[in-house]
């Protein structure tokens, strides 16, 4: 039998039974397409979580008071945490693979110019921030370098601030009034966007010991720390946990390395992925039985067909092949909608939610193709056999 | 040339025994045109499933065309099927999605013919057997003489040296009946032999040859 033959036949078997073909092929179908669009948007989720936590520079480390052990955070009730102050963080500073460090406090409050008014989250932080977190600056500068416990009440205005406030006029030099108190505006941020969810746009940045007495605390919320690109994080990490030790007399902070972050991260993406290529799986395990069903049905109603096929020649081992085939042929058409189905709706997904970009690789969709003939294949072997194994005579019988 | 020898084919039926043949022993020579008769469950298609290697006798040897078919094993067997006997069933057999062109080309597909050949082949069969306008049509389209020719062309379209013809006229009325009777008595003219099962006399009376069965023996 010629290679194109056996295509045929096996097609034409298959298209004779239109609509119990679709059916079968649909379970396929289904599975394929859950584990196509959800590989795809689960790429698409990494990627996009990555560029997300990476927006703000790599190689940083943070810093904050409190030891998170297993049980939770204890830090914050129990009264013997040395709070982290802007000293801890200039001592930091003073080892090699630190490039810079960013005394962190954050807080909302009232921010005010010529009667127009706006709630913002207000950061306290260093003139390192704009290197430490790949600022752009859109007009102006950012904070200058001032002795951190002597800074003057300079702000920077994140973009949406200063529309809301100045709309078209002119912000640099301009006096505001945070929380009663005077600042001028030395600049303004480019706009930054969403991260997850927080409006980053809508934010000013003052000196870090400025905030302390707006919001009248005496520790910082989180040192954050910029180390060299080629030094290991867990290296660097370790030499902060031994400086700070040796200033608090105890482990009394905790310290994320982003790497560490990304880690859990990509745990959590991880397995999300594995469950949802899970619900792939049943889904094509349901196809599988569909198939199993029906090419059972088909040898049953075909037996006179077999017998037939047996009288003129055809071996037991090509009467198997031909129902494998058929069983191949179901999953394959099953897989194939599967691919459109999948990659029509994570193109659908990625219009809907243009931040999350779907992204199917070619790879994983001939993966998932040859996860359906495969399917097929063990679907359509115990059919085939029992096809293969009946006896001619009996088969010319049955009809 | 069909030679037999003390064939014996017996089936267990629950705990019974049911000797289909017994001692069996027939010689056919090339063109010969037999009919096999006798009443039902007497044996003749047993007989004939044994004669077409459909099924292997418990006992006893069977030569054609100088080959002691008896002892081949199922490949050599299934190759013989394809290429020298051609069988016709009382219940025709089309495979009901394929067309009678489609069907009629079955052998050839299953042996390897290449499709151009085919057409030929099959287009100029279903002409000599007054189907030459019925191509596209199928089974379910066609009378049952119509069908029946169909599977006589399918049968004979290898070109094989033995018809088996199981009542081929068994489910036909008396015309379509002795139509068909006249197109395989036809074929067995250009030198196939013929050997037909049936319980008609009538038919049977058209032979050369009856071979009577009574209770699995030839009388
Ligand atoms: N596969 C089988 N299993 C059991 N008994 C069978 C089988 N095939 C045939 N027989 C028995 O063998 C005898 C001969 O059957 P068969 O050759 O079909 O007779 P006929 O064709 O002359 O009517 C009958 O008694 C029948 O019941
Ligand atoms: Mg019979």
């Amino acid at each position: 039998m010629l290679a194109q033959d056996f295509l045929r036949y096996t097609v034409k078997s298959v298209s004779s039974q239109r609509l119990r073909s679709f059916l079968t092929a649909t379970g396929i179908a289904v599975g394929i397409g859950a584990v196509v669009l959800l590989t795809s948007l689960g790429e698409g989720l990494q990627h996009f979580v990555l560029a997300e936590f990476t927006q703000f520079g790599t190689n940083l480390i943070s810093v904050n008071p409190g030891k998170v052990t297993t049980h939770g955070i204890s830090g914050a009730l129990i009264s013997n945490v040395r709070p982290l102050t802007i000293e801890d963080a200039q001592t930091l500073k003073n080892i090699p693979q630190i490039i810079d460090t960013v005394s962190v406090l954050q807080g909302n409050a009232a921010i005010e110019s010529s009667g127009r008014q706006r709630r913002t989250t207000i950061y306290g932080v260093d003139a390192s921030a704009a290197r430490v977190w790949r600022f752009e600056i859109a007009a102006g500068r950012f904070l200058p370098n001032d002795p951190p416990r002597a800074a003057r009440s300079f702000v920077v205005l994140g973009s949406k601030v200063r529309q809301e406030l100045f709309g078209s006029s002119q912000a640099l030099g301009a006096r505001v009034r945070i929380g009663g108190e005077l600042f001028r505006v030395i600049g303004s941020m480019e706009s930054k966007g969403q991260l997850l969810g927080f409006d980053l746009d809508d934010s000013v940045y003052i000196p870090t010991s400025k905030a302390m007495a707006l919001f009248n605390r005496d520790s910082l919320m989180e040192i954050n720390l910029l180390h060299t690109a080629g030094s290991s994080s867990t290296s660097v990490a370790e030499q902060v946990k031994k400086v700070l030790i040796a200033r608090h007399g105890s482990e009394d902070f905790s310290i994320t390395t982003q790497e560490k972050m990304l880690e859990v991260l990509g745990g959590v993406l991880g397995t999300l992925t594995f469950a949802v290529g899970a619900i792939g799986g049943i889904s094509l395990l349901v196809g599988g039985v569909g198939i199993l069903t029906i090419m059972s049905i088909a040898v049953n109603e075909r037996t006179g067909e077999i017998g037939l096929l047996r009288a003129m020649g055809v071996e037991r081992s090509q009467i198997l092949a031909l129902f494998l085939g058929e069983a191949v042929v179901l999953a394959a058409i099953g897989g194939l909608a599967g691919l459109v189905l999948g990659v029509g709706g994570s193109w659908l997904f990625s219009l809907l939610i243009p931040a999350l970009p779907a992204h199917t690789s070619w790879s994983y969709a001939a993966a998932a193709e040859l996860l359906a003939v495969v399917v097929g294949l063990i679907a359509g072997v115990l059919p085939a056999r029992r096809a293969a194994g009946q006896h001619p005579v009996e088969a010319l019988r049955a009809e | 040339m069909i030679h037999l020898q003390h064939i014996e084919r017996m089936f267990m039926v629950g705990e019974e025994e049911v000797h289909a043949l017994r001692d069996v022993s027939m010689r056919a020579e090339a063109g010969e045109y037999i009919a096999i008769m006798g009443p039902s469950g007497s044996g003749k298609s047993s007989l004939l499933n044994i004669l077409g290697l459909l099924d292997r006798p418990d006992s006893g040897s069977y030569e054609l065309d100088g080959t002691l078919v008896s002892g081949l094993d199922e490949k050599q067997q299934a190759a013989i099927r394809m290429h020298k006997i051609g069988f016709v069933f009382q219940f025709f057999h089309l495979v009901p999605r394929l067309s009678a062109f489609e069907n009629v080309a079955l052998p050839l597909i299953l042996s390897g013919v290449k499709p151009d050949e085919r057409q030929t082949r099959v287009t100029a069969a279903l002409a000599s057997f007054g189907l030459g306008n019925r191509a596209r049509h199928r089974p379910d389209q066609l009378s049952g003489g119509q069908r029946q020719r169909v599977a006589i062309a399918r049968a004979t379209i290898m070109q094989p040296s033995v018809i088996l013809a199981d009542e081929p006229t068994g489910n036909l009325d008396r015309s379509s009946g002795i139509e068909v009777a006249e197109i395989l008595e036809e074929l067995n003219r250009q030198g196939m032999t013929l050997i037909m099962v049936t319980h008609d006399p009538e038919m049977g009376k058209r032979s050369r040859r009856q071979i009577l069965m009574v209770d699995g023996r030839i009388q």
